[in-house]
């Protein structure tokens, strides 16, 4: 049988992921060292952050050769994640208003 | 390539492209997952739930992060080090991260060198990736014990803020670290298997692109808590 199963790519496409990763990497320490505040901060820090998880997920996991029903699998069930994050954020901010209320009194 | 299979008998099937393509392989016969070996599938299944621990853990951060009414300690100044001068902020956890995002380069080539069935290259791209990963370790080990006998970091309290720094600094970096750890293992066994040549008899080295699966994703976890909880 002729046919190669798997995932072969020319070895070019890694090494400009690999350059972009770096510099990618080299941008995000550079938001601390020159250290930006507040929501600039945190805009600059999660856009590099899904900059590069999307990066190493689609061409290093190989997973934008994969089919759409491969993705879904895989990508979908860790989007429940976001209601997590939504519920524990409400939790903790009555959770600080509560210690604010009681711990701090005179 | 992603628009055809070859079935077991070898004959070549076309596969529906987009939407109708995810109900149709759902639907399909045997095998949802087209072109993807069960060995890849296992490890993608088992990255899925590694990756609600890691959420877990990360979200429980979150939370004792807002709720705390004693101030958070400035990453920035907790992990500066200084080399004889001025501390420079974060340089270490920054060479870690250039370190690991190597190692994922490495193992990339691996996997590439795998399905040309270029034995020796594959394996010895594997001890390289397999050796950042030790120096990576090795650099945690360093980072905790500064933190621990010169800051008096516990996971109970510490003296510059809220004490649920520690144990939430402790429990992600440590989980993270068992990871790659155990990624190491992992990559040595697979690489002396490569060039021991015990998969040469089937000529398949998928095996190659799975354990690149687990390595990639120790790489993916380490952007978000750098992300998360050093830069933030």
């Amino acid at each position: 049988m002729a046919h190669v199963e798997g995932q072969q790519h020319p070895i070019a496409i890694y090494f400009k992921i690999w350059g972009l990763l770096f510099v990618l990497s080299f941008f995000s320490y550079m938001v601390d060292y020159l250290q930006f505040e507040g929501y600039l901060r945190w805009f600059l820090i999660l856009l590099f952050m899904f900059l590069k998880a999307g990066l190493i997920v689609s061409v290093f996991m190989h997973m934008m050769w994969e089919r759409l029903a491969m993705i879904y699998a895989i990508l979908l069930p860790p989007l429940c994640l976001l209601v997590l994050i939504g519920l524990m954020t409400m939790e903790a901010d009555y959770t600080f208003l509560t210690r604010v209320l009681f711990f701090a009194g005179p | 390539m992603a628009n055809q299979m070859v079935t077991a008998s070898g004959d070549v099937v076309a596969l529906e492209p987009g939407l109708k393509g995810v109900t149709a392989d759902w639907s399909s016969d045997q095998r949802a997952f087209k072109n993807v070996p069960w060995g890849k599938a296992m490890m993608w299944i088992f990255l899925v739930s590694d990756t609600f621990i890691f959420s877990c853990f990360l979200v429980s951060y979150m939370t004792v992060r807002i709720s705390t009414t004693v101030p958070w300690p400035i990453p920035s100044e907790v992990f500066a080090l200084s080399f004889g001068g001025e501390p420079i902020p974060l340089i270490l956890i920054a060479i870690m991260t250039f370190i690991l995002i190597s190692s994922s380069g490495t193992m990339a080539m691996a996997v590439n060198f795998g399905y040309r069935r270029d034995r020796k290259k594959t394996a010895a791209l594997m001890i390289v990736t397999a050796l950042f990963g030790v120096a990576f370790v090795s650099m945690q080990a360093f980072e905790w014990t500064k933190l621990i006998f010169e800051e008096g970091v516990r996971p109970w309290g510490n003296p510059m803020g809220a004490a649920q720094f520690g144990s939430t600094f402790f429990m992600i970096t440590g989980f993270h670290g068992l990871h790659v750890s155990v990624g190491v293992i992992y990559l040595t066994t697979v690489a002396i298997k490569v060039l021991k040549g015990d998969y040469e008899a089937r000529g398949n080295y998928q095996i190659v692109e799975i354990t690149g699966l687990y390595w990639h994703f120790v790489d993916l976890v380490w952007v978000f808590i750098f992300a998360l909880f050093y830069l933030w």
